[in-house]
């Protein structure tokens, strides 16, 4: 099929502002999106900028919206997006984070956001001679957390950030938090409620599930952020 | 003015090898890692089926038995003194990383759960062993995040999206590197006591490969053009279960859970090839079973075609272990084939995967100038672009990781301690003004440049089709010849693009010029090497030859040829023998 791409454009040596660009090519309905902007980039406009790796989805390089939604190139196919009739895809960079140029934004503040949750292993305890014991039970309750990948989307899709509080922590670093916080191994979840309890923590998210909904990993984030926010106040609680 | 930094230390590369060095070395050192991509998008994170390691948890096991089936699953050219410190200290390395909170697996009692994998048995070839410890069939994600995890802990620091572009070598030692700013477009220079190079494979040399993109082997070339040899690049391997065209990996964790591979006419066809360990045979072997298939007509369409496939049959698994034990595999099949595993055969064919070759190290990570194993001082390299060798003319599936965790801690190791006596060799600005001076002639205006693009296709096209799994000495003729043709025209190539800030389109001409390199290198050494070992398996010599071969390759790129030579295999633990499974 003829595919026209309306690709979103900006060279910040050049352009004031992002605008448009639209591309058409041939296109088969099994095309991943990233091979056809690599096919743009090698046969039609070599400065065409974005980011890629793995091309299967597994390393998060190429978040970006497509047709209005945040998704990764590499995992998603013509056929998946497609307006029929008028065979057209817009492609546009995540929101919320700086634009740098065209697909690529400035992701700085986002790993910063997930670094402040200490999103590591805490355990002063000395290890055992062998690995500590975990049941399938337990190891399953961090199951979807682990699969995260970094790639952005649903921080780019959230609600709160974009409308109510730009300071939020956003979706991923609560997912990476819950990762740890709900690990039978771990034990600094004193460390991590600082950040996660704080005002700009898990609580600004108000479960509007943009970010269960993009997730290009099928997470179920806000279910993640609402246990978090339970574990909290149980903890609280007790406190009292 | 060129911007240089100073650390006591260089790590390349942000994979599970650079970064188990990196959390080593910064503990002791000053220490900067140095990564074209963010470090959680690096190619460790798509390992899927898990890491070798002889805990015994589900049945009896040794390191040793794990040595000798890395040995004998190498094909008799891996170094025996290398693979058993491997296994060896494999167990220690998934408890270490355990305790550093990867989410291993769990059996019922709360261990670490071991599946089987191709080439890993008990007692010296009996059965196969449950061996692989592995985190669903993300293990290579969990080792990857777990480790980064690790370095923010840490405060490892990170300098992403900067590509190194060239070593700095004095007097036989390591002063530092030059390297790329892909936000600026500004080249900066990095003096160090020591380099690190953890960079990766070059699997995009060729055209269906399970790599990701950034694979473009730019340690290996950038050293082999400061006269550093690379070992063994005749010995690549394809992975036998890669998705049809696409070349996507399918885990050998699938067959490890009881896959089996099938023919157009269903047969289960590996017992024809291997007796023993059937569909969980080396994948060489797993390889050429599936290509003899295909070519004898017994593929799935049938037509003889080198684009034919045959099927992996996952179906009997059952939906529970599948969605458990193969959630991404299922995820990927109905992705991008619109197939549910737990319903119909996924069709799958080779894949180019891993190279076994790479920059020669010793068993500390330091890199070897010459045949008589001379080090340079401060130069180091681990993980898919090092050649230890440990997987001699094979590697044994879960043992990439294990390399990356054993060796990467041993390189970093050694590095920490060989900076704390080491002074600073002096750098100055003119160290930059090659690379400086390439950068500028690849933006300078020409009339007619040629297509970048179409340079790596035709290099693709020619590896994939002439340097593959089977391999002659006339198709080998012919593709060296094609390589090096391509090296000439790819000095023309001008990029038209002049901007500074992300210009990833240069930052693809470069590498497209490292991968040009290995080809370059690969294709000779496969031309070289007169015999059939390993992944290594010619037509015109069908056989492996002990007499004549049973040695390490050396290349040189001296210029545009390449100089060989060659160096022992280390067989002091087991004398070699044929190798039937």
């Amino acid at each position: 099929m003829k595919l026209t791409l309306e690709i979103q454009r900006y060279d910040p040596e050049k352009d004031r502002a992002p605008y448009f660009q639209s591309y058409t090519l041939e296109a088969d309905p099994t095309d991943r999106l990233l091979s056809l902007l690599m096919r743009i980039k090698q046969t039609l406009d070599p400065t065409l900028a974005f980011r890629k790796s793995c091309a299967h989805g597994v390393c998060g390089s190429d978040a970006m919206k497509i047709n209005g939604r945040e998704r990764l190139a590499c995992k998603t196919l013509v056929k998946d997006v497609v307006d029929e009739g008028k065979n057209l895809i817009r492609i546009e960079p995540l929101q919320t984070l700086p634009l740098q140029r065209d697909l690529m934004v400035d992701q700085t503040r986002f790993f910063d956001l997930y670094h402040s949750v200490h999103p590591y292993f805490i355990n002063p305890e000395p290890p055992p001679e062998i690995e500590r014991l975990q049941s399938p039970e337990d190891r399953a309750i961090i199951d979807d957390g682990t699969k995260c990948i970094l790639c952005e989307c649903c921080y780019s899709a959230c609600p709160v950030v974009r409308e109510t509080n730009p300071d939020f922590m956003g979706p991923a670093a609560a997912v990476q938090a819950a990762r740890f916080q709900d690990d039978s191994r771990d034990s600094g979840f004193l460390e991590r409620l600082d950040v996660l309890d704080g005002p700009n923590g898990i609580w600004p998210c108000e479960s509007r599930f943009e970010c269960t909904r993009v997730c290009p990993r099928s997470i179920k984030v806000t279910k993640l952020i609402n246990l978090t926010k339970r574990k909290i106040t149980r903890h609280k609680e007790r406190r009292e | 003015m060129t911007t240089i930094k100073t650390y006591d230390a260089i790590i390349v590369g942000a994979g599970g090898a650079g970064l188990y060095a990196a959390l080593e070395a910064s503990r002791r050192c000053r220490t900067a890692v140095l990564s074209k991509l963010h470090p959680v998008r690096s190619h460790t994170g798509a390992a899927q089926g898990g890491i070798g390691a002889a805990l015994g948890n589900v049945e009896e096991d040794k390191p040793e038995w794990h040595a000798f089936d890395t040995v004998k699953g190498g094909d008799y050219l891996t170094d025996q003194e290398a693979a058993v410190i491997l296994a060896e200290e494999a167990v220690q390395a998934v408890y270490d990383l355990e305790h550093r909170g990867l989410p291993f697996s769990r059996t019922p009692e709360g261990r670490i759960d071991q599946r089987r994998f191709g080439g890993h048995t008990r007692n010296f070839g009996e059965a196969a062993v449950r061996r692989s410890c592995y985190a669903a069939d993300r293990t290579g994600h969990m080792i990857l995040q777990t480790l980064y995890q690790q370095c923010i802990k840490n405060q490892v620091d990170f300098h992403n999206e900067v590509q190194v572009l060239d070593v700095l070598l004095k007097d036989g030692r390591c002063a530092g590197v030059a390297a790329y700013d892909l936000a600026t477009g500004e080249l900066l220079l990095f003096k160090s006591k020591a380099v690190l190079f953890a960079n990766g494979g070059a699997g995009r040399m060729f055209r269906i490969t399970s790599n990701a993109h950034a694979n473009t082997g730019d340690g290996q070339a950038v050293l082999l053009r400061r006269g550093i040899p690379l070992e063994d690049m005749e010995f690549f391997q394809f992975h036998p279960t890669g998705i049809r065209e696409m070349g996507i990996l399918i885990t050998e964790g699938v067959r490890g859970e009881g896959g089996i591979l099938r023919n157009a006419a269903g047969e289960r066809f590996m017992e024809r090839y291997s007796p023993s360990l059937l569909d969980l045979a080396p994948r060489d072997i797993v390889a050429r079973a599936i290509v003899t298939e295909i070519r004898q007509g017994r593929g799935i369409r049938g037509d003889r075609a080198v684009d034919d496939c045959v099927h992996l049959d996952a179906t009997h698994l059952g939906r529970q272990v599948i969605e458990a034990k193969l959630p991404e595999i299922a995820e990927f099949v109905r992705t991008y084939l619109d197939i549910d595993p737990a319903e119909a055969p996924i069709p799958v064919h080779p894949t180019a995967h891993y190279a076994m070759g790479g920059i020669s190290t010793d068993l500390e990570g330091c890199v070897l100038a010459d045949e008589q194993g001379a080090r340079v001082d401060g130069l180091y390299a681990a993980g898919e672009c090092a050649c230890v060798s440990v997987h001699g003319a094979n590697r044994l599936g879960t043992n990439s990781l294990v390399d990356l965790v054993v060796f990467g801690r041993r390189a970093g190791r050694h590095l920490a301690r060989f900076v704390q006596q080491a002074d600073f060799i002096e750098v100055t600005e003119d160290a930059a003004a090659p690379t400086i001076g390439r950068l500028k002639e690849l933006k300078s205006s020409a009339a007619q440049s040629p297509s970048p693009h179409a340079i790596r296709e035709r290099m693709q096209e020619t590896m994939t089709a002439q340097v593959g799994i089977y391999r002659n000495g006339g198709d080998m003729r012919a593709a060296v010849e094609t390589i090096k043709e391509l090296r000439e025209e790819f000095k023309q190539v001008r990029w038209p693009d002049p901007s500074r800030a992300f210009n990833t389109g240069l930052l693809e001409v470069l590498e497209l010029g490292h991968l040009l390199d290995n080809a370059y290198i690969t294709a000779t050494c496969a031309l070289h090497r007169e015999e059939s070992r390993g992944a290594h398996a010619r037509e015109d010599f069908p056989d492996r030859n002990d007499s004549a071969w049973l040695k390490h390759s050396l290349a040189w790129l001296e210029g545009d040829t390449v100089r060989m030579g060659a160096k022992p295999v280390d067989i002091s633990r087991w004398a070699p023998k044929p190798r039937k499974y």
